[in-house]
């Protein structure tokens, strides 16, 4: 039985966590917040340096080679930081994306700046507050060409390039494309979002010169492929958000006295830390399996990428939200850092689509697998 | 990351698997402990089997050799039981005098004392039931009244137990008593091991809700008890018992019940507004919320035995089981029976869907909350211990225990 990371992942995570502790304090996160930075530059290029935007890219192309394990402990460290880079839409996202469905000429175009950090990457699906689904698509491919509108593109106002999902003209059928984000007859705006620590943008594609990707005849299950990847190592950064802000509960508790006594010693508060750790809990063994299955490439992934999903944003949902109650009138403040993880519990939450839609996913796949 | 066995483990597990299929008893029903109404017959083949284990050194494999132990490890323990639960054996007459009376005995009594009896418990000759509960003590046991006096070399017991499992069969048993009510509670207390046949011992079954009888009450009408059979000092009881509530912990879970899986059957099976109740996306929102606990614990299961293979002891996680399950097994069943209707409340297995699985779950589930440490104590103690929550102001704390408000 070994159904835990290795030592030398572990240690990679310490490493991470190091970096972090010191280079990305949730005062960086605030300047970015109240600034007028999309993203922490510094943090970014430090994780680079370190060479983590290359951990999954192979070798060839200039990357560490490593596995998805590996990327699932930096994951919960940087959700644990709530560091503000564009780590889950370059690296989770376009780069899984890119690996997956890029031609080869893509890979070896893209794949090296990508781990060498000369270039930020996104992944551009949704369009607006329907559900996307292969059938309202509207960014359409023509003879090069894309057309439409995607938002909120996360990190849209500053990446360089973009994955996106659209409808080949041609052929009616759902397909990936990248398209250089500064080239011609592209609109970029920012949004007003409940976490700006996180750059997201409304990107106008008005004849845009973009390269279609491969597929593997299904393009809409090729996208569902990538939200999968990418729905398990966000679910690491949920638990590392969510165990960030139980902690930040129980510090206060301690310290808080009421009524003669630390709000620690009430059992309405001991419950409620209780069972924002019984969730955290059960989210990180939905997510050691989600991490087992995607380095396996196991014929369970898409349920345990479902499972890890649905687990981790309740998980990180509870945990920001009862950290503010926990903290009573303070933790609704400006100045109080704990608003820092309510967003972006959301943000994360919301990222790859609604938890209602992702239960019915599962539900879907357990009965096809039992069938 | 994987499930595998280390190469070690593999050995083991081969071992094992060729002894139970040359040992393990071939008939279709072996017959548990699920109900008072034990047969003669059923305790006979238990008594059988635990025999032939312990012949072979499984009945207590991490026992130390010389108690007639395997001297193994933890998770040899585990691979063990994952085998043995392919098979119909009898199980549940000894698991609480082995997992919790005898390593009380190992740890306080006198080594002839455990030469007597250790053996004979280990070889099921002789059986043993934990005597904590009382009717007005149960989350505070430390709160028990049956009292315990001194008389010349002896001590006299008066008072009642409660929820006693196998009272009614057991030869020997274990009981916290009050030897001092003049001092604050935990310091008054004193621990025993009896005779359960001795003179005085009164038992009676409890009727549950659910109709069933699992448990017994248990009343001591001057029952004499030799000064030697105390573990630890006089007015040390409680450090005795906490030995035994440790080893409670590591023994309670909840059963196998209905869960995502059965719930998914019956909704192909029922129509809710109109089509098939699966097809419902609040019910399929439902399913997918109890596979996700119910995964949950089986991986959080995984982790701690991952801990147990390397030698390690398993982190806090291994806390949350009963806390999730209990109450999932009651609002699973709960959920189950609404998507009947108003058949819902049918508790006949010829009439009810699924043979009344939901509706008898939902029964014993409200026991499950409770038994072993309720909700609300196993969140104390995730909060207290796990993350290092103060205790909660105890008003008893320094109080003589007849001065409590509501001690007689």
């Amino acid at each position: 039985m070994n159904f835990d990371f290795s030592e030398d992942q572990k240690l990679l995570k310490e490493q991470v966590s190091r970096f972090l502790t010191d280079n990305c304090p949730i005062e960086v996160v605030r300047e970015v917040l109240e600034g007028d930075d999309f993203y922490s530059e510094k943090v970014w290029k430090g994780l680079v340096e370190l060479g983590l935007t290359g951990t999954t890219i192979p070798e060839e192309y200039g990357g560490l080679g490593l596995s998805p394990l590996e990327l699932c402990v930096i994951a919960e460290e940087l959700g644990r930081a709530s560091a503000p880079v564009p780590f889950s839409s370059s690296v989770y996202l376009a780069t899984e994306a890119i690996k997956l469905f890029g031609t080869s000429e893509q890979k070896e175009s893209y794949l090296p700046k990508l781990a060498s950090g000369e270039i930020i990457a996104t992944f551009a699906l949704s369009e607006s507050a329907m559900e996307p689904n292969p059938d309202n698509i509207q960014c359409t491919f023509s003879s090069g060409k894309l057309t439409g509108t995607k938002m909120p593109v996360p990190d849209g106002s500053y990446a360089d390039i973009c994955v996106v999902v659209v409808r080949d003209k041609t052929s009616d059928s759902i397909g990936m494309s990248i398209v250089d984000l500064s080239e011609k007859g592209i609109q970029k705006k920012s949004l007003s979002t409940l976490d700006q620590t996180r750059d997201h943008a409304e990107i106008i594609f008005n004849n845009a010169s973009c390269e279609i990707m491969n597929s593997s005849g299904d393009g809409w299950s090729d996208v569902q492929q990538i939200l999968d990847i990418a729905a398990v190592l966000i679910s690491f950064e949920q638990i590392g958000g969510a165990e960030a802000s139980l902690n930040m509960a129980k510090e206060y508790a301690l310290d808080r006295f009421a009524f003669g006594r630390q709000i620690g010693s009430y059992q309405a508060v001991k419950h409620k830390l209780a069972d924002m750790y019984i969730k955290i809990e059960l989210a990180k063994s939905n997510s050691y399996y989600g991490a087992m299955m995607l380095n396996d490439n196991g014929s369970d992934l898409k349920i345990a990428a479902a499972a890890s999903r649905v687990a981790a944003t309740d998980a990180f949902n509870f945990a920001a939200q009862e950290n503010i109650q926990t903290h009573g009138g303070i933790g609704f403040t400006w100045e109080a850092d704990t608003q820092f993880y309510y967003r972006r519990s959301q943000v994360l939450g919301l990222s790859l689509g609604s938890i209602a839609s992702w239960k019915n996913k599962l539900v879907t796949q357990l009965e096809e697998k039992n069938n | 990351m994987d499930f595998n066995d280390t190469p070690e483990e593999n050995d083991f597990r081969l071992e094992v698997r060729e002894w139970l299929k040359n040992n393990a008893p071939k008939e279709k029903k072996a017959g548990g402990y699920d109900s008072i109404d034990v047969q003669e017959s059923a305790l006979a083949r238990a008594r059988d089997w635990q025999a032939k284990k312990a012949e072979a050194g499984y009945a207590a494999i991490t026992w130390p050799k010389e108690y007639g132990g395997l001297g193994g490890s933890s998770i040899q323990s585990v691979i063990y039981s994952q085998e043995e639960s392919k098979y119909n054996v009898p199980t549940g007459f000894f698991d609480i005098g082995l997992g919790m009376c005898i390593p009380t005995m190992m740890a306080w009594a006198t080594k002839e004392q455990n030469e007597r009896y250790v053996e004979p418990a280990l070889y099921g000759k002789e059986i043993w039931c934990q005597l904590f509960s009382e009717p007005s003590a149960g989350s505070d046991v430390a709160g028990v009244r049956t009292k315990a006096e001194k008389d010349g070399d002896d001590w006299i017991i008066n008072g009642q137990k409660v929820w006693t499992s196998g009272a009614h069969f057991c030869d020997f048993g274990i009981i916290v008593v009050r030897t001092d009510p003049t001092v604050p509670k935990h310091k008054g207390l004193s621990f025993f091991f009896l005779d359960m046949k001795s003179p005085g011992i009164e038992i009676k079954p409890i009727r549950q809700i659910s109709g069933g009888s699992n448990f017994n009450e248990v009343f001591f009408t001057d029952v004499r008890v030799p000064d030697s059979q105390r573990l630890g000092e006089v007015g040390e009881g409680w450090k005795v018992a906490l030995t035994t509530l440790m080893n409670e912990r590591l023994a309670i879970g909840v059963p196998k019940s209905a869960d995502y899986s059965s719930l998914t059957q019956l909704a192909k099976d029922v129509i809710l507004n109109n089509k098939p109740a699966i097809k419902n996306d609040h019910v399929r929102a439902k399913i997918a919320d109890w596979y996700v606990q119910s995964e949950g614990l089986k991986y959080t299961k995984m982790r701690s035995l991952t801990s147990l293979s390397k030698g390690e002891t398993p982190g806090p996680e291994s806390s949350i089981g009963k806390v999730v399950s209990a109450p999932k097994m009651q609002d699973l069943a709960s959920f189950a029976m609404d998507l009947q209707g108003a058949a819902g409340i049918l508790n006949d297995p010829d009439m009810s869907l699924m043979h009344s699985i939901f509706q008898n779950q939902w029964m014993s589930a409200a026991g499950y909350r409770i038994a072993g440490g309720t909700d609300e104590i196993l969140r104390n103690i995730v909060a207290e211990r796990v993350l290092g929550l103060p205790q909660d102001i105890r008003v008893d704390k320094n109080v003589p225990f007849n001065e409590l408000a509501d001690s007689r």
